[in-house]
């Protein structure tokens, strides 16, 4: 009995080494892609997931992204079930598409709803790197479509964070008409005279950059964010030389006029409140 | 002709000897007169446009313009369009509109151009604004795939009430080859990717992407240029026709609809 016990001792002593050593390399630490710094992973998170050393903003999920922007206890998700259809037939698809949804638990590539910032209300999409690399197919152009439609009916504004690869290749000319359609659906909405934010994050490329994202009232984007319609390496092949460091990033834009400001990320909820008081005096 | 398969298609789509965008535009039209520039930057000379008539109907045509040989193409930047190419087609676009002129677009392109400048002046806001823009537009539009039509640089003048393939012409999310060396990996296999990505005219028209086909000889249009002309002619007048006999809200609706439903889930 003695002896179990003090087994039992050396065990519990000997896993919270372990535990410790574990947290040094992976559990509870993370290394800074950017400025390569050892960071404490909470410190991180409470930081909105920037790097308190460099300011580099990491990838987040769409969860993540809701909680932080939209009113606790307000966000009505829409469609979140809608289920990808595999139109090419494309081998592997469909189970990539299962795997991912098991891994991120999220069904697509998007996240939509009507939720509330600092007590106002939009309508808010939010993409997902982690689904696809956040790419555009059939149900992340429907979902689109079916939240500006929600808006157009209640007379909401509408933000999109945008975070994409482009259009969605297994899904071939179907997503690319999603660019047309989603693109119609924005025209609608401007028609319509209500407000349209789009805040392009990294990165934002290809046919997202060539359809709503590019489209919105306002543009913002969050700093070092990669945005571009060719991605860097394709430029590089077409041009055969390297791209200037900064090529193609948030600052970039802003200095040739693509974008209007670049919002840190601990900034974002309130900048987009301030936007949508200024626009709720304008409106009838 | 019926056994082609795809990859034979993408072939004959982009023979440097397939008819281009003018060479539609004078067997088609009359009296064109091609209007240059975007008014902002420069003339693109990858893709051209101005006023003509057809049957008597004055109208806009806008094309994606290849070459037929090496001078030409580069001349022509290969038909990849820089943002200033899409902003003059916007302009034309507007102006049509403006005047109650149809408008007719002619795609030919293996894609936005994916240069430093192009980057620099907002390739992809340019093609977002046409996309845009062409979905409000209160006039008919139809666009005709005549060569090869390649992604957000092919579908920047597409968005249209008709679309219209030649037989033998190509519509896809990026070249064979980029789909292959992305999704397989390997840019060699561009041929089993060109048979799965239902790029011909007769797969879209299936999947209600496409509306119309214009047929082509057993070797392409080349081959018997008049009468494919003459067939595409018809198509446009009676199409144009029909459109110009919708009101303009209904128009402009219709076309929503027609997007609408792409990739729609229930």
């Amino acid at each position: 009995m003695i002896i179990d016990k003090i087994r039992k001792i050396n065990k519990e002593e000997e896993t919270v080494k372990n535990e410790k050593a574990s947290d040094m390399l992976v559990g509870k630490w993370v290394k800074c892609s950017n400025c390569k710094e050892i960071l404490y992973k909470e410190d991180v998170k409470k930081n909105y997931s920037v790097c308190p050393n460099c300011g580099k903003h990491f990838r987040i999920s769409a969860r993540r992204r809701v909680k932080q922007i939209v009113d606790e206890g307000t966000f009505e998700e829409l469609d979140a079930d809608m289920q990808t259809s595999d139109i090419l037939n494309f081998e592997g698809y469909k189970d990539k598409i299962k795997l991912l949804q098991e891994k991120t638990k999220i069904q697509e590539a998007i996240k939509t709803g009507i939720g509330e910032i600092n007590g106002e209300k939009v309508a808010i999409g939010v993409m997902d790197s982690n689904f696809f690399m956040g790419s555009m197919g059939s149900v992340v152009g429907e979902k689109i479509c079916r939240l500006v439609e929600k808006a157009l009916q209640e007379k909401l504004p509408v933000i999109l964070f945008c975070v994409s690869g482009g259009a969605r290749m297994q899904e071939g000319m179907v997503s690319l008409m999603q660019m047309a359609k989603t693109s119609a659906a924005i025209a609608k909405l401007d028609e319509a005279g209500l407000l349209y934010v789009s805040v392009l994050t990294d990165p934002t490329t290809g046919g997202v950059t060539a359809s709503f994202a590019s489209l919105g009232d306002i543009i913002l984007a969050e700093p070092g964010a990669l945005i571009g319609f060719a991605g860097p390496r394709v430029i590089e092949q077409t041009i055969k030389q390297k791209l200037p460091e900064g090529f193609q990033s948030s600052e970039f834009l802003l200095e040739h006029g693509f974008i209007d400001k670049i919002v840190e990320r601990n900034k974002m909820k309130q900048t987009l409140y301030e936007i949508l008081k200024l626009h709720k005096s304008q409106r009838k | 002709m019926k056994n082609k398969t795809a990859w034979d298609r993408v072939t004959i789509a982009r023979t440097p000897e397939r008819p281009k965008a003018l060479d539609y535009i004078n067997e088609i039209f009359t009296n064109f007169i091609e209007l240059h520039g975007d008014r902002a930057f420069s003339d693109d000379k990858s893709i051209i446009g101005g006023i003509a008539k057809l049957e008597g109907i004055p109208v806009t045509v806008i094309g994606e313009q290849k070459g037929k040989n090496a001078k030409e193409n580069i001349e022509r930047n290969f038909g990849m369009p820089n943002p200033e190419g899409y902003r003059k087609a916007l302009r034309l676009m507007k102006q049509a509109e403006k005047f109650g002129r149809p408008i007719i677009t002619f795609i030919d392109t293996p894609g936005a151009y994916p240069g430093m400048e192009a980057e620099e002046r907002g390739q992809g806001e340019a093609i977002a604004r046409n996309l845009f823009e062409m979905s409000k537009l209160t006039v008919p539009t139809i666009s005709v795939v005549i060569g090869e039509g390649s992604s957000g640089g092919a579908l920047a003048i597409g968005v249209t009430d008709i679309i219209i393939m030649l037989e033998n012409s190509i519509y896809s999310i990026l070249s064979p080859e980029g789909f292959a060396s992305i999704l397989y990996k390997d840019a060699t296999k561009s041929q089993e990717a060109a048979d799965k990505m239902k790029i011909t005219a007769k797969e879209l028209k299936k999947l209600e992407i496409i509306d119309e086909i214009v047929e082509e000889p057993e070797g392409g249009a080349q081959e018997d240029f008049e009468n494919v002309c003459q067939n595409l002619r018809n198509m446009l007048s009676k199409d144009i026709k029909r459109l110009s006999k919708i009101k303009k809200d209904d128009l402009v609706e219709q076309r929503y609809q027609k997007y609408r439903k792409i990739g729609g889930i229930l």
